[in-house]
């Protein structure tokens, strides 16, 4: 059915040999990234490649940095310790707390027992028990139905499906049972318990099936919620967030940032509030609204922009959660900016742009002075050599917001 | 030697090592067990080293399994009512049987008029159980706190468990006292304090959840099991895959009932599958399974015990296929004539019915006669009648319902959505029947 085992390869390799992976990977991010992106020869690094992210001003790299947001003030980690982790590492912290306080929770899906393709469940297994962290059989609609039917007696079903692309099998499962369960229950059950974890987007060469952002598809769905982190800490607090919430929840993670995205995340037990957004850069000219990894990319279009048009000044939000999405947060920013430029990796047709952009017109009218921009994926499945043109990419970004002010 | 003679040879040796399962003093063999003695018999040859069938054993013979002999199929009373082997009575109480039996026929009554009440357009759908009223008999054999997860033909059950009759109909009537809240079509149950989890129409998505179910009742180390029904044809969905395979791999203690009924809507078994039924496939995923006759109460009943006893102590997955007739239409969107003669519907009706062979059972034991039946048909029939009435004359639910338990909490999307709703309505309440629904949509 798959071909999973293409990123197992590379999720062994680095594994079994950090010195020579890590120094590919290192050189990669650190010392030529702009020869790389623009030599067709190289093949793509191992774990994808984003541009970036090493250099973002979001990713909190010191404990003071990452204390300083004002959302962990009342967590209880405010004051605590911190500790440098990437995204994969994040997602195993907030798991493994998950397990801790709840004996309920369970983790299972296909390849979790040994840590997982991505490295998320590592070493879970062995700390938790082999009844808690499980393997299930390959087949999705199985997985995401067993774990409606735990959640249906109380229970914490933490499931993961190994590839968004693959969510397919189990979409009934979700649109049909689990979105609804409570309502046509009238109240008397409900799946709460049950978070879907599932690695989404791009990573550089994962062609038509492991690179797909199916985020769209559900958040057509009432019932459902649906979030999508950016970085480390988000990851952590949105997940634990997400785990104890008591609806169900499609927790889509951007594969590319597992490794590529390394902050200081804080130790303890925290959540970040769902159905908020984020404003990641104030600005008074354009808005400019993104979700997941496309943050990195519509940060660096911004950079030039500004850099090119003098006294330019954009505001950067990161949705976090596209089912219920904060409206009240864009639509502010929207009249104070008069413009709005949305992206994501998705195919442009009926993808999630198309909510925000037709609620600011909705809220905005009297305020837009150009044309809602939309710069998302193309209306073609994911290409393989293509990439690169596929993908929303800096320069695409970069000439929206450009086009919107111009306007 | 081909592959029938060699099973054979295992059934054989089954019998011969008399190594037999008892309940209540009742012998009971379940097919994996066969299975098991496999590696037995063929001791003396030489074993796979690949780690995908560690059981099996090289051969120089090339031959291509096909047909085993069919599976058994499980029966205490014959058509007359009779038990032929005294050992498999199911040795119950005069109280316990005849509300077994009672149970069943309010189910039928029920059936008459809830079906005669769609005819006549009072309420908008509804599906009959006829033929399949000894499934009140699987209620029996589980333990009230043991979780159910149906399909929509399991009425029985709910009933044996004490699903009032209001219930049902304020259910089907989608009034303001169905605790579904009118949002879901007629036969849709559901009932927390009898631990029947909701039905809902697509096939076969509740097999893999009772699974999960399951698995999360072990864990809680409560010593219940999950049953779930379903058709033959919704055996067919890939969920049913799923969940039976899971099942086994993950020791769930859950009970796959298959309801065997010969028909999905139009569609007959033998259109459904090639195979050996629904059984045969349980024994391909290492899954305990037996096959029942379905008009027989009392073999239903055993054999539910018996695999109540096998999941709960064992946690081992049991398959239970109920062969059946579907005597009644599809639904009240079908007619059935359409594909079947009616006189093979009548010659079931007539022949083998498993009210009269229940009914039967219960008279030679001086339990039942024809006075207490017709007085209990004519109480129940007014009492089922006075439900109906009473829930014809309530309110819908308030509208408000419309937009509660989408999530915990409502949305502000879901808020704002609600209030403009209110706002139309004010504005046009003569193009809504407000009147029928409670608070007539003020509460909104």
């Amino acid at each position: 059915m798959r071909f999973a085992l293409l990123f197992r390869d590379f999720a062994s390799n680095i594994h079994s040999k950090p010195l020579i992976r890590n120094r590919f990977i290192h050189k990669a991010f650190f010392h030529a990234t702009r020869t790389i992106l623009q030599t067709t020869e190289s093949p793509p690094p191992a774990e994808g490649f984003l541009p970036g992210v090493e250099q973002s001003k979001f990713i909190k790299s010191t404990q003071e940095e990452a204390l300083k947001n004002p959302e962990l003030a009342n967590t209880g980690v405010a004051n605590g310790e911190t500790k440098r982790m990437n995204m994969f590492q994040a997602i195993n912290d907030a798991m493994g707390i998950a397990l801790t306080t709840d004996e309920t929770a369970v983790i299972f899906g296909e390849d979790v027992a040994f840590g997982g393709v991505f490295r998320c469940t590592l070493g879970l297994a062995e700390m938790f028990g082999k009844d808690r962290v499980f393997n299930t059989p390959l087949t999705e609609q199985g997985i995401v139905g067993f774990g409606i039917g735990m959640a249906a007696m109380g229970h914490t079903a933490i499931a993961e499906i190994q590839f968004a692309d693959y969510i397919f099998p189990a979409f009934d499962q979700l649109v049909n049972e689990a979105a609804k369960y409570r309502y046509r229950s009238g109240g008397l059950f409900n799946v709460g318990g049950l978070t879907v974890r599932s690695p989404c987007s791009a990573v550089g060469h994962g062609g038509h099936y492991h690179s797909q952002s199916p985020e769209a598809y559900f958040t057509h769905t009432p019932g459902l919620i649906v979030v999508m982190p950016r970085g480390p800490i988000q990851a952590k607090g949105l997940l634990l967030a997400s785990i104890r919430n008591r609806n169900p929840v499609i927790f889509f993670e951007p594969k590319i940032l597992y490794r590529a995205a390394v902050e200081e995340v804080p130790v303890g037990d925290y959540e970040l509030p769902l159905g908020k957004a984020e404003i990641l850069k104030s600005g008074k000219d354009v808005t400019v609204v993104g979700y997941g990894s496309q943050l990195y990319t519509l940060e660096r279009a911004i950079q030039l922009a500004e850099k090119d048009i003098p006294g330019l000044s954009c505001e950067l939000i990161d949705l976090r959660s596209l089912l219920p999405w904060d409206v009240d947060t864009v639509a502010n920013s929207v009249n104070k900016t008069g413009r709005l430029v949305i992206s994501h990796e998705a195919p442009q047709t009926s993808g999630f742009a198309a909510e925000v952009a037709t609620c600011i017109m909705e809220r905005c009218f009297l305020r837009l002075e150009a044309p809602i921009q939309r710069v998302c994926g193309l209306d073609t499945p994911f290409p393989l050599v293509f990439e690169k043109f596929y993908v929303p990419d800096m320069t695409r970004c970069y000439d929206a917001i450009k086009e919107v002010v111009n306007y | 030697m081909n592959a029938n003679i060699s099973l054979r040879a295992v059934a054989k040796l089954h019998v011969k090592r008399a190594s037999v399962f008892l309940i209540n003093g009742r012998k009971f063999i379940s097919t994996s067990r066969i299975l098991y003695q496999e590696p037995i018999k063929n001791k003396n040859k030489e074993k796979v080293p690949f780690p995908g069938a560690t059981g099996s054993y090289f051969t120089n013979e090339l031959q291509f399994i096909q047909n085993i002999d069919p599976i058994p199929t499980y029966r205490v009373m014959d058509r007359q009512g009779k038990i032929a082997d005294p050992s498999q009575d199911p040795q119950v109480s005069e109280n316990f049987a005849v509300k077994i039996y009672k149970d069943m026929v309010t189910l039928n009554i029920l059936d008459l008029i809830l079906y005669d009440a769609q005819r006549q357009g009072r309420i908008s759908f509804y599906m009959t159980n006829y033929g399949e009223e000894a499934y009140v008999g699987s209620a029996a054999g589980l333990n009230n706190e043991d979780v159910i997860f149906g399909q929509y033909r399991e009425a029985g059950v709910l009933l044996y468990r004490g699903f009032a009759l209001d219930e049902f109909m304020n259910q089907c009537y989608s009034n303001e006292k169905d605790s579904g809240k009118g949002r879901q079509m007629p036969v849709h149950y559901g009932s927390k304090k009898l631990n029947f989890q909701t039905i809902s129409s697509p096939l076969a998505t509740q097999i893999p959840q009772a699974s999960g179910a399951a698995y999360a009742l072990k864990r809680a180390g409560n010593k219940n099991c999950v049953m779930c029904y379903f058709g033959e044809g919704a055996a067919s969905e890939g969920d049913f895959h799923a969940a039976l395979n899971i099942a086994a791999t993950m020791k769930c203690p859950v009970i796959f009932f298959c309801r065997n009924n010969g028909f999905a809507i139009s569609t007959p078994a033998l259109e459904q599958y090639k195979g050996d039924g629904i059984a045969s496939r349980g024994i391909g995923y290492g899954i305990d399974t037996v096959r029942v006759d379905g008009n027989d109460v009392w073999a239903i009943y055993n054999v539910t015990k018996a695999a109540r006893k096998l999941a709960v102590e064992e946690n081992r997955p049991v398959l239970i296929e109920a062969l059946t007739y579907r005597i009644g239409h599809h639904s009240t969107s079908d007619d059935s004539s359409a594909y079947r003669p009616k006189k093979e519907v009548e010659d079931w009706k007539r022949l083998d019915n498993p009210l009269v062979r229940l009914r039967k059972w219960l008279e030679d034991k001086n339990w039942w006669d024809e006075n207490l039946e017709q007085e209990y048909r004519s109480s129940i029939r007014k009492e089922i009648i006075s439900a109906f009435s009473k829930a014809e004359k309530l309110h819908k639910p308030s509208i408000t319902e419309l937009f509660n338990d989408v999530y915990d909490h409502p949305t502000p999307n879901i808020i704002a959505q609600r209030q403009k709703l209110k706002q139309l309505i004010e504005k046009y309440p003569k193009n809504y029947p407000l009147e029928k629904f409670k608070n007539e949509g003020k509460d909104l």
